[in-house]
């Protein structure tokens, strides 16, 4: 079974990715934080070590993951996605973080 | 009619700056990766329209790019930059023992004479190497695995392996300088490598002032028809070796300050050496507020302050180690950037400067390329 999910990427990586606002991902099984990052590494292999970390997998510590107005950045990578995620009425947003002055 | 192409890194991204041979009148290019950090950008002596550019970023890590057109269009390489074997752990500023971790390339260095070779930095220290243009990295494990490694600290800004030098004599021979461990020789074409800071004095910085590694090396240079002088800006001292690093010597009397992070050779006047003092290791800014370049024309023996067209009141800028460079025109060129903005270009060897360019991000680094 395959999920299409919405993801939109911060402003730097769309243009390293060289994608619009929006990028839509086919996930195999169950619709979590390391299957989504997965399937868009797979799909936008420069992408690989921007997010996690290239070795470990772990959320870079400036990355921030949101869906539905909720932080899950803290989740289990492979907790499931909220269910909105997953049928594609919600985005997967991938953020930096605030950070500086 | 030649031409000078400089390459610079910035806060917030690179920009290419161009001029004809005459060094009047520039073209400004970029931001290129805009709102990334461009640590450091660099042409391949062998082919100067192939640059490599480490970019990198807090939220998202080390890219690495590359262009083989002179810098009109790039693409992303190869950006894993992956310890081999087991990481080890070296002091942490705390005290603690602190696993080695990427952080970011700091230099880039392309081999002499084969465009798809090329050597880099890391954060924290260790040498990479490409032989693919850029698209994979090995690690040359050798440094790293040095026994010393254990016990390098980092200095203020990380535990930086920031200059390489290959030897433009016999590209065996390489140099690499590390913040806070100091120099490192190898003879084996960085296979392995040894300590070359014997002369170095690190008073009220190490426990034992002279001791084998430790040092706050900032940045080394030489001249490519004498490989044996080494010119050396510490964290304090401005230091000199007449044998390829075996014993360094002072030669820092007469500069109002023998702080920096920046020094460079003329292109053509192998005892003719640049720095820019600053004031000290708090206070990363010119002395007295004055922006000056000092030269010796007697390879540090004696040094003049070199101030037309520099800034001689009211500036606090800082000038990094990678941000100098020098063409090989004559008279020769010599450029340098500051954390303001600023890139300032010499066309007289450093008789007068003018402002290429006042307000850029903070200047990382700046290289010069002299083009047919």
């Amino acid at each position: 079974m395959s999920s299409l999910v919405r993801v939109r990427l911060p402003a730097q990586l769309r243009i390293l990715a060289g994608v619009g606002t929006e990028v839509v991902l086919e996930v195999n099984g169950p619709v979590t934080q390391r299957s989504v990052l997965g399937a868009l590494e797979q799909q936008y292999p420069l992408l690989v070590g921007t997010i996690r970390d290239r070795n470990t997998a772990k959320r870079r510590p400036f990355i921030r993951f949101f869906a539905g107005e909720a932080d899950l950045s803290n989740e289990a990578p492979d907790s499931l996605l909220p269910e909105a995620v997953a049928r594609g009425a919600e985005m997967f947003v991938v953020v930096g973080a605030m950070a500086g002055g | 009619m030649s031409a000078v192409r400089l390459l610079v890194g910035t806060r917030k991204g690179a920009f290419v700056l161009t001029s004809d041979g005459s060094r009047q009148s520039w073209q400004v290019e970029g931001p290129h990766f805009a709102g990334w950090e461009i640590y450091h950008l660099k042409g391949s002596p062998a082919d100067p329209q192939r640059l490599y550019a480490s970019q990198s970023s807090g939220w998202f890590g080390q890219l690495v790019q590359r262009s083989d057109d002179g810098g009109n269009t790039w693409a992303p390489v190869g950006s894993d930059f992956t310890y081999q074997g087991e990481a080890g752990t070296h002091p942490w500023y705390d005290g603690t023992l602190r696993p080695w971790e990427f952080t970011r390339i700091w230099h880039l260095e392309p081999s002499l004479d084969d465009p798809a070779t090329v050597y880099a930095g890391a954060q924290d220290a260790a040498l990479f190497r490409s032989t693919d243009s850029g698209q994979t990295w090995q690690e040359m494990v050798g440094l790293r695995g040095h026994p010393t490694a254990p016990s390098w600290q980092p200095g203020a800004g990380g535990l930086c392996l920031h200059t390489i030098i290959i030897g433009p004599d016999d590209p065996s021979r390489m140099f690499v300088a590390i913040s806070a461990a100091g120099v490192f020789r190898s003879v084996d074409a960085g296979e392995t490598w040894r300590p070359a800071n014997h002369g170095l004095s690190s008073e009220g910085v190490l426990p034992d002032p002279d001791a084998d590694v430790g040092h706050c090396v900032h940045r080394i240079a030489l001249h490519p028809s004498r490989p044996d002088v080494l010119f050396m800006q510490k964290h304090w001292d401005v230091m000199r070796s007449d044998d390829a690093g075996n014993f360094w010597y002072d030669v820092g009397e007469g500069l109002p300050s023998d702080f920096g992070f920046c020094i460079d050779v003329h292109a053509h006047e192998p005892e003719t050496v640049y720095v820019v003092p600053i004031t000290s290791d708090s206070l990363h800014y010119p002395p007295e507020g004055k922006l000056r370049v000092y030269r010796s024309r007697t390879g540090g023996h004696e040094w003049e302050p070199l101030t037309n067209g520099l800034p001689q009141q009211n500036c606090y800028v800082n000038v990094y180690r990678d941000a100098m460079a020098v063409d090989s025109l004559d008279p020769c060129g010599v450029y340098f950037g500051t954390t303001g903005g600023q890139v300032y270009a010499s066309a007289d060897a450093g008789d007068s400067w003018a402002a290429v360019v006042r307000d850029l991000p903070a200047v990382l680094s700046v290289e010069a390329q002299t083009l047919p």
